[in-house]
C-alpha cells in the first residue's frame, strides 16, 4: 500500500480546559484533493494550524510522507514539502507582488540565507516567479505593493505564495472566502490548475466549490471527523445530514 | 526597499554626484574646522546607515546601537596601540575592517540574546544590553580606560602608498573611502536573498516561517551585518579622534543615531545619509548659538514623528511625482505663504523660549539678551508682550495659510491621477 502524503493520527488540541480538536485521524493519499468542511467553530482552521506547525498539538501525531512532523516549527515543516495559505490574507504588505513570490521561492530554490548574490538576478528564481505570476493572473500587477492590492488579487497572491515553493502537499484555508461568484469560478480554475500533481487539503465553506473540486471530503464537527468519503457518499451520509448539511442547508 | 525610485539612472547620477561632492568638499571649503566637521559627518553617515539595516530594513527598533560602534572603537584603539608597539604588522588604514569584525562578533554575542524576539521585547532587550555595557565600561578599566577613556596615536605601523595618516585630510579621504565602500556594500545587502528576507520578516515574520525561513535567524544575521558596519564606523572614529570614551557607547549616543535615522527617513536607503548630515550640522552649528539647542532638536524629532513620519526622504519622494510631471511649481505660492507665516510663529516662539532660558538659567549674565541681532531686556514687560503677540499672530497666520498647502496638493494629486493611464 502506498504511503499517505499526509496522515493524522488521533490529533488533539486543547486550549485550557476547552478541547478544540478531539482526536482527528485522517489519511490523505498523494495526488488527492481533499476538502474539510464543517460548521463555524468546528476547528477547521485550528486543524490546519496543527498540521502546519503554527500550534503544537496537545496529543496525537502528524506524518508527512510517512515522516513524523509533529511539533516541528513551521519553517521545518515547510522545508519538508508542506505549504499553506491563510484564511485572512497573510502577505508581505510593503513588498511588491513579484517580491512576495520571489521570497516564497528563495528557500526552496536553495538560496536560503545567501548574501553574496543579487536576489533579483537569480535566473532560476526569476523564471519561477514569472511562471507563478502568469498562473495566478497577477502579471499585470507585479510591481504593486501587496498591501494595496484588491481583495481578490490578495487572495490570488495568497495562493501564489503557497504554491510557489513547489511543496507537494498544499493546505488552502478558505481560498474563496468573501469572493463574488465569478471570482470564485476563477479561483477554482486556478486551484485546479496549480495543484496538478500535488496533494491538496482545503478548508472551504462554499459547497459548490467543494463538490466541484474535491476527490474526497471530510466533515469536521466539534473537533471530530464524523464522515469521510466522496461527494456522493457525503451527500448520502445520514450522520452528515443530521449534524451539518441539514442545518447548514437552511442557514445558507 | 524603495531606494532609487527617482528612476534607475537618475538615482545613480545622484549617488555619483554625492560621492564626487564628498571628494571635492575639502577643496571647495578649505578650512580646518570644516574638515573636522566633515570627518564627523562621514563617520556618522556610516553609523546611521548601519542602524537602518535594523530599523528600516529588518524592522528592529534598537536603543543600543552605539554599543557596537563604541566596543569596536575601543577594539580599534587597542589594535592601533598594538601596531604602535610593533606587535602587529598591519597598516592602520585597514583597522576599520577589523573593527567591523569586532562589531560583528559583539553583534553575534548580543544578537543571540535579543533577536529571538521582535517588537517591544527586542527594543527592551537592546536597552538592557546598552545599559549593561555602559555600566561595565566604567568597571572594566583595562579595556575601557575608566572615565578618561583610551587614547592612541594613528600615525604608526607600516604605511600604504605613503599614507601615514598624520594630516587630517588623509583621514578625511580614508573616511570617504571606507564610507563609500560601506554604503555600496550595505545597499547591495538590501538586494541579496538574505536582505530581501529581512524586509519580508519586518513585514510579516509569521508568513516568513511558512515559506521556510526562521525569522530569528534572519533577524540575527541582519543584526550581525548591522553591527559589522557600526563597527567600521567605530573604527573610523577611533582613527579620527585617537580617543574612545564611555560616552561613545552610551544610550545617549544610541538615541542620537535613532533620531538621525528617523528624521532622515528609515523607509528609504538614502534617508539615514540625509539624517546624519542634517542632524550633525544642527548639532555642530546650533550648539554654538544657543544653550537650548537640544530642545530644538527634540522639537524637530517630535514634529517629524507627528507630521512627517516618513522623514525628510519621505518628503523628497512625495515631491518627485509632481516634479516629473512638471506640476511642482503649483505648490510654490502656498509653500511661500505658509513658510512666511510659519517663520513669524517660529521667531515668536524662539524668542519666548530663549528669553525664558535666559531668565531661568543665565540670570547671572544680567537682564540683556542678544536675540536675532537685537538686544532684548528681559526685565521689560514690553519685550515679553511683543514676543507673545508675534507668537500668537504667527500661530493664527500659520493656521490660516497651512490649508492652502493641502489644497495645492489635492489639485496636484488629481492632475497626476488624470495623467496616469
Amino acid at each position: 500500500m502506498k504511503e499517505p502524503a499526509l496522515a493524522l493520527t488521533d490529533l488533539r488540541k486543547d486550549f485550557g480546559k476547552t478541547s478544540i480538536i478531539r482526536g482527528v485521524s485522517l489519511s490523505v493519499v498523494a495526488g488527492e484533493r481533499h476538502a474539510i468542511i464543517g460548521p463555524n467553530g468546528a476547528g477547521k482552521s485550528t486543524l490546519f494550524h496543527l498540521i502546519s506547525g503554527r500550534f503544537p498539538p496537545s496529543g496525537g501525531t502528524v506524518a508527512l510522507h510517512g515522516h513524523d512532523i509533529t511539533g516541528l516549527k513551521p519553517s521545518a515543516i515547510n522545508r519538508r514539502g508542506l505549504s499553506r495559505s491563510f484564511q485572512v490574507s497573510n502577505l508581505f504588505p510593503r513588498l511588491s507582488v513579484s517580491e512576495n513570490i520571489r521570497c516564497a521561492l528563495l528557500w526552496s530554490t536553495g538560496y536560503r540565507y545567501c548574501f553574496w548574490r543579487w536576489a533579483d538576478r537569480l535566473s532560476d528564481v526569476s523564471a519561477k516567479v514569472e511562471d507563478v505570476l502568469t498562473r495566478t493572473g497577477l502579471s499585470g500587477r507585479r510591481d504593486v505593493l501587496a498591501g494595496v492590492l484588491s481583495y481578490a488579487d490578495q487572495r490570488a497572491l495568497e495562493i501564489g505564495i503557497a504554491i510557489a515553493g513547489g511543496a507537494d502537499v498544499v493546505l488552502l484555508d478558505e481560498p474563496t472566502a468573501g469572493m463574488s461568484h465569478s471570482e470564485t469560478r476563477r479561483t477554482i480554475d486556478l486551484i485546479r490548475e496549480v495543484t496538478i500533481g500535488k496533494t491538496l487539503v482545503m478548508v472551504e465553506h462554499d459547497m459548490g466549490v467543494v463538490f466541484d473540486l474535491a476527490d474526497r471530503i471530510s466533515v469536521l464537527v466539534y473537533g471530530e471527523i464524523i464522515a469521510t468519503g466522496t461527494a456522493s457518499e457525503i451527500r448520502a451520509s445520514k450522520a452528515v445530514q443530521d449534524a451539518y448539511l441539514g442545518t447548514a442547508g437552511t442557514a445558507h | 526597499m524603495t531606494s532609487l525610485s527617482i528612476g534607475r539612472h537618475a538615482g545613480q547620477i545622484v549617488w555619483f554626484l554625492a560621492i564626487a561632492l564628498a571628494l571635492l568638499l575639502p577643496e571647495l571649503i578649505p578650512s580646518k574646522t570644516a574638515l573636522t566637521k566633515m570627518c564627523l559627518i562621514g563617520i556618522t553617515i556610516v553609523f546611521a546607515l548601519s542602524y537602518n539595516i535594523l530599523l528600516g530594513q529588518t524592522g528592529l527598533l534598537s536603543f543600543g546601537h552605539a554599543v557596537y560602534f563604541g566596543l569596536s572603537g575601543f577594539a580599534a584603539i587597542h589594535l592601533i596601540n598594538l601596531i604602535g608597539r610593533h606587535q602587529l604588522p598591519i597598516p592602520v588604514l585597514i583597522v576599520p575592517l577589523f573593527a567591523g569584525l569586532a562589531g560583528a562578533a559583539f553583534g553575534l554575542l548580543f544578537g543571540i540574546l535579543s533577536t529571538r524576539r521582535h517588537g517591544t521585547a527586542f527594543a527592551m532587550i537592546s536597552l538592557a544590553i546598552a545599559e549593561l555595557v555602559a555600566a561595565s565600561s566604567l568597571i572594566l578599566e583595562s579595556f575601557f580606560g575608566g572615565e578618561s577613556g583610551v587614547t592612541t596615536d594613528r600615525s604608526v605601523g607600516p604605511t600604504l602608498f605613503g599614507i601615514d595618516l598624520v594630516p587630517q585630510i588623509q583621514v578625511y579621504y580614508l573616511i570617504v573611502g571606507w564610507g563609500v565602500l560601506s554604503a555600496i556594500t550595505m545597499y547591495a545587502f538590501t538586494r541579496t536573498p538574505l536582505g530581501r528576507m529581512a524586509t519580508a520578516v519586518r513585514d510579516n515574520p509569521e508568513r516568513a516561517e511558512f515559506i521556510g525561513y526562521s525569522p530569528q535567524i534572519v533577524r540575527l544575521l541582519s543584526f550581525i551585518v548591522s553591527a559589522f558596519f557600526a563597527g567600521v564606523a567605530g573604527g573610523l572614529a577611533a582613527i579620527n579622534y585617537e580617543i574612545m570614551t564611555a560616552t561613545n557607547l552610551s544610550t545617549a549616543a544610541s538615541g542620537s543615531v535613532l533620531i538621525m535615522t528617523y528624521i532622515g527617513g528609515a523607509s528609504f536607503f538614502y534617508g539615514p545619509v540625509i539624517g546624519a548630515i542634517v542632524i550633525s550640522l544642527i548639532q555642530l552649528s546650533l550648539s554654538d548659538v544657543t544653550p537650548a539647542w537640544l530642545l530644538y532638536l527634540g522639537l524637530l524629532f517630535v514634529i517629524t514623528v507627528l507630521f512627517a513620519p516618513t522623514g525628510i526622504a519621505g518628503l523628497i519622494e512625495r515631491h518627485l511625482p509632481p516634479l516629473r510631471a512638471r506640476v511642482l511649481h503649483h505648490l510654490i505660492p502656498s509653500y511661500l505663504l505658509s513658510a512666511a507665516a510659519g517663520s513669524v510663529f517660529a521667531v515668536g516662539a524662539i524668542a519666548l523660549l530663549e528669553m525664558n532660558y535666559h531668565v531661568t538659567l543665565n540670570a547671572h549674565e544680567g537682564p540683556l539678551l542678544r536675540l536675532f541681532w537685537i538686544q532684548v531686556d528681559t526685565t521689560q514687560p514690553l519685550a515679553w508682550g511683543v514676543a507673545i503677540l508675534v507668537t500668537v499672530c504667527g500661530f493664527f497666520l500659520f493656521r490660516r495659510t497651512w490649508p492652502l498647502v493641502g489644497g495645492a496638493w489635492n489639485e496636484i494629486d488629481s492632475r497626476l491621477r488624470k495623467a496616469a493611464p
